[in-house]
């Protein structure tokens, strides 16, 4: 069941602190006012600025669009879209769905595990992966396939899941 | 001078496989002018498995290659453009040359897909070209009532695709009946079956075949404004929508006084489903587009009296609105003429899993399963035995090899307990274990609970975690009877199709592979050799070479034996991780 997402209310204070450009949101809440049924898109929209939903555009949107925070609190841990925590710069998408699971996609995520050294959720240190546990992304047919970004990789290996994280990390590393 | 085309099939598992390099390379070759081709893009032609996906038209001869990387589609064109011939070997499927794939296609009857692949899904000439549009054309040319419309859906046998299988015709008949001024069709494209790809397929290869069944569906119950809620995981079908939009609105498709006819009125936009399976449901589906926790809400009053902001609203499933305009163009008869007596036309369905070929079929209705995944999916992966098929994703249920001439059809399916549901099909081998599918189903279910109905909040809680123990030798007697009396309450005490339907998965296995929970219970066995806890690894002396490959790299130590002598396992230390299995290269580790 979605509540056990309660737990995050912890790590929502902890953000407060958190320096976040609050006038990017601004087109998006003037984009929305006063139109009904707006507040997933509002949200999704925060999302893509920010990678997450910080406290501070909590604070912003119920001001500006009249939204309870508890409502806004409530709608945010209900869909799995949304993040409460900031995140990595590639987003790691391992599908568990059917297909995957038959194809043994626990085993890619243990092995993403290994090598980034972290648990399911979680963001590496170098803030560069954060890796997630998805249902179905409908690649079945390349099961077990994972996304990260909008790339989507199939018939994952060990060898090739390994070597896909060594080719980002060693792209980043130019970049620098 | 001949024409030669090259069409790249660019759908979301297309391009997984390397689809967008190859159309990459091909714009490169053209661009270099090495080769004398054009380049064009479609979508999801069905065949997964082959992908990358290659269409070459030369003097008017289709040839499909599959398996394409950027050296075989140069090696293809050289031969194309120099001598006009196909590179038989990478051919998957052309009218001019016999395949090993060409009973793929054998028994495939496309109505709902019948563009998918074909056509750019990006030129809305290229779907007109194809007679798309000209179901509405008929409509206002013969000034057919909405009555007829929904009168000619009904004769069609048409049944919601999305599941339910409840008849579309009669759907849009009762959101007719209800008056108001604002009436509203939803296309439901919140398709969060774990393994079933088949309406991601359509919106990216052929939106507006969706969109047009949107309309007319809009026509006949009077609706005036249209939302499309699609999963955000789909980001190629939600771009493709949006185009496919802009220019039916272009067309003067959507807009006022559509097609001439007066105060026909309608328009059409995409709302992004935020990852809820529970959104599925239509009245979760509409809170969600209300901006709120896509939690369902109490039946009566059904979407059609009082929907989205309690307004008339008719949802439809997406393949159910892409067989509308093939329906109203060639007529119910002729769509009648496929399927069975209660289940008419044809249904798409995503093979996965276990299986040879896996992708993506249109088949009658009436098909065996058998002849799904022999015929068309060509038998099991690595010659294995063929044990069960899961239909319907968790609200589903296994049939298993036994039974595998039960054919497809609503009725068919559910009398073995399973659903035909959006058409998930997932085959499963003699290495699939069913209790830790069935715990599968349930840990998905259980996490997807909206947590509105206690039964099906604690329920499945409850049942997650008998299932989970069983999984891990920890099984008790009388385990099984407590599952199956937690399903029944679960079934009857949730307002929902989703708490209804979770526990089918468990009681189909129960049903059909109870010898299966009773090994894990009372053998702490796992028969299909794949609940880790519940196996035993050892070394087979004859086969052993003494590499110490398993011991180094045995996490806990627990592998002794010297260089070149032979080793054993330490079965009291032992964690089963299977590390000594899978690094061995002499087969000398046994399991059971």
């Amino acid at each position: 069941m979605r509540v056990k997402r309660i737990e995050q209310i912890r790590d929502l204070k902890q953000q407060a602190g958190d320096e976040i450009n609050i006038e990017l949101l601004q087109p998006l809440l003037e984009k929305y006012k006063g139109k009904k049924g707006s507040l997933i898109p509002v949200l999704q929209g925060t999302q893509d600025i920010y990678g997450y939903i910080p406290e501070q555009a909590f604070l912003e949107i119920s001001k500006k669009l009249g939204y309870k925070l508890s409502s806004l609190y409530g709608v945010v841990t209900f869909y799995a879209q949304f993040r409460l925590n900031p995140v990595g710069k590639h987003i790691i998408k391992v599908c568990h769905g059917t297909a995957c699971h038959v194809q043994n996609a626990k085993k890619i995520t243990e092995i993403l595990q290994d090598t980034l050294k972290v648990s399911d959720g979680e963001t590496t240190e170098d803030k560069l992966f954060t890796l997630e546990s998805v249902a179905c992304l409908g690649c079945c047919s390349l099961a077990p396939v994972m996304m990260i970004g909008d790339e989507t990789y199939g018939k994952l290996t060990e060898k090739s899941t390994k070597k896909i994280i060594r080719e980002i990390k060693n792209s980043e590393k130019q970049k620098k | 001078m001949s024409r030669i085309k090259a069409i790249v099939g660019l759908g979301s598992c297309g391009i997984a496989a390397g689809a967008g390099k190859v159309y990459d390379k091909l714009n490169e070759l053209i661009k270099t002018e090495k080769y004398k081709v054009s380049a064009d893009k479609t979508s999801c032609i069905g065949m997964c498995y082959k992908e990358p996906l290659v269409e070459i038209i030369d003097n008017d001869k289709s040839y499909l290659y599959g398996g394409v990387t950027e050296s075989i589609l140069e090696e293809i064109l050289e031969k194309h453009t120099k001598e006009h011939k196909p590179v038989e070997k990478y051919v998957v499927h052309s009218e001019y040359t016999e395949t090993e794939e060409d009973v793929f296609w054998e028994g495939q009857v496309k109505i709902a897909l019948r563009h998918c692949g074909i056509i750019n899904p990006e030129v809305i000439e290229e779907y007109e070209a194809k007679g798309g549009y000209n179901a509405l054309k008929k409509i206002a040319e013969r000034k057919m009532s909405y009555d007829e419309v929904i009168e000619e859906i009904l004769d069609s046998g048409l049944r919601g695709r999305g599941g339910g299988g409840f008849p579309t015709g009669l759907k849009w008949k009762f959101a007719r009946q209800n008056e108001s001024d604002e009436k509203y069709i939803i296309c439901n494209a919140d398709e969060g079956d774990p393994g079933a790809f088949m309406d991601r397929s359509l919106l990216e290869g052929d939106p507006h075949a969706v969109i047009e069944g949107m309309i007319i569906a809009a026509y006949a119950i009077g609706a005036n404004s249209g939302v499309i809620y699609c999963r955000a995981e789909y980001p190629l079908a939600i771009v493709r929508l949006n185009i496919a939009l802009q220019q039916a609105r272009k067309k003067g498709y959507l807009g006022k006084n559509i097609m001439g006819i007066d105060g026909f009125n309608l328009d059409i936009y995409i709302k992004e489903g935020a990852g809820a399976f529970v959104c599925g449901e239509e009245t979760a589906l509409i809170a969600s587009v209300e901006g709120e926790r896509g939690m369902p809400r109490k039946r009566p009053p059904f979407p059609a009296a009082s929907g989205l902001w309690k307004k008339p609203t008719n949802i439809n499933n997406v393949e159910t609105l892409a067989n509308i305009p093939w329906i109203i163009d060639k007529g119910a008869e002729e769509y009648a003429k496929y399927g069975t007596e209660k289940s008419k036309g044809t249904k798409v369905f995503a093979l996965t899993g276990k299986i040879n070929r896996g992708g993506l079929v249109e088949v009658p209705m009436g098909m065996t399963i058998h002849d799904i995944v022999f015929k068309l999916g060509g038998g099991i992966q690595d010659g294995k035995k063929f044990k069960a098929v899961q239909l319907g994703g968790p609200s589903g249920g296994c049939i298993p090899a036994s039974l595998d001439d039960t054919i497809v059809d609503y009725d068919s399916v559910n009398a073995t307990g399973a659903i035909m549901g959006s058409g998930g099909m997932v085959v499963m081998d003699e290495t699939t274990c069913m209790v830790d599918m069935a715990r599968f189903f349930l840990d998905f279910t259980q996490k997807e609970s909206c947590g509105k109905c206690t039964f099906c909040r604690v329920g499945t809680k409850r049942m997650l975690e008998i299932l989970t123990r069983i999984t891990e030798g920890e099984g008790k007697e009388g385990d099984i009877e407590k599952l199956e009396e937690l399903s029944i309450q679960i079934k009857e005490g949730s307002l929902c199709g989703l708490g209804q339907t979770a526990p089918n998965p468990v009681l189909t296995t129960i049903k059909y592979f109870r010898h299966e929970y009773e090994a894990h219970i009372k053998e702490k066995r796992c028969p299909a050799k794949n609940c880790a806890k519940l196996l035993t690894y050892e070394i087979i002396p004859d086969m052993c070479t003494g590499c110490t490959v398993c011991a180094v790299n045995c996490p806990v130590d627990a592998i002794d034996g010297e260089r070149k002598e032979i080793h054993f396992i330490r079965q009291d230390d032992c964690i089963n991780c299977g590390m000594c299995f899978s690094k061995c290269n002499f087969n000398a580790i046994k399991v059971y």
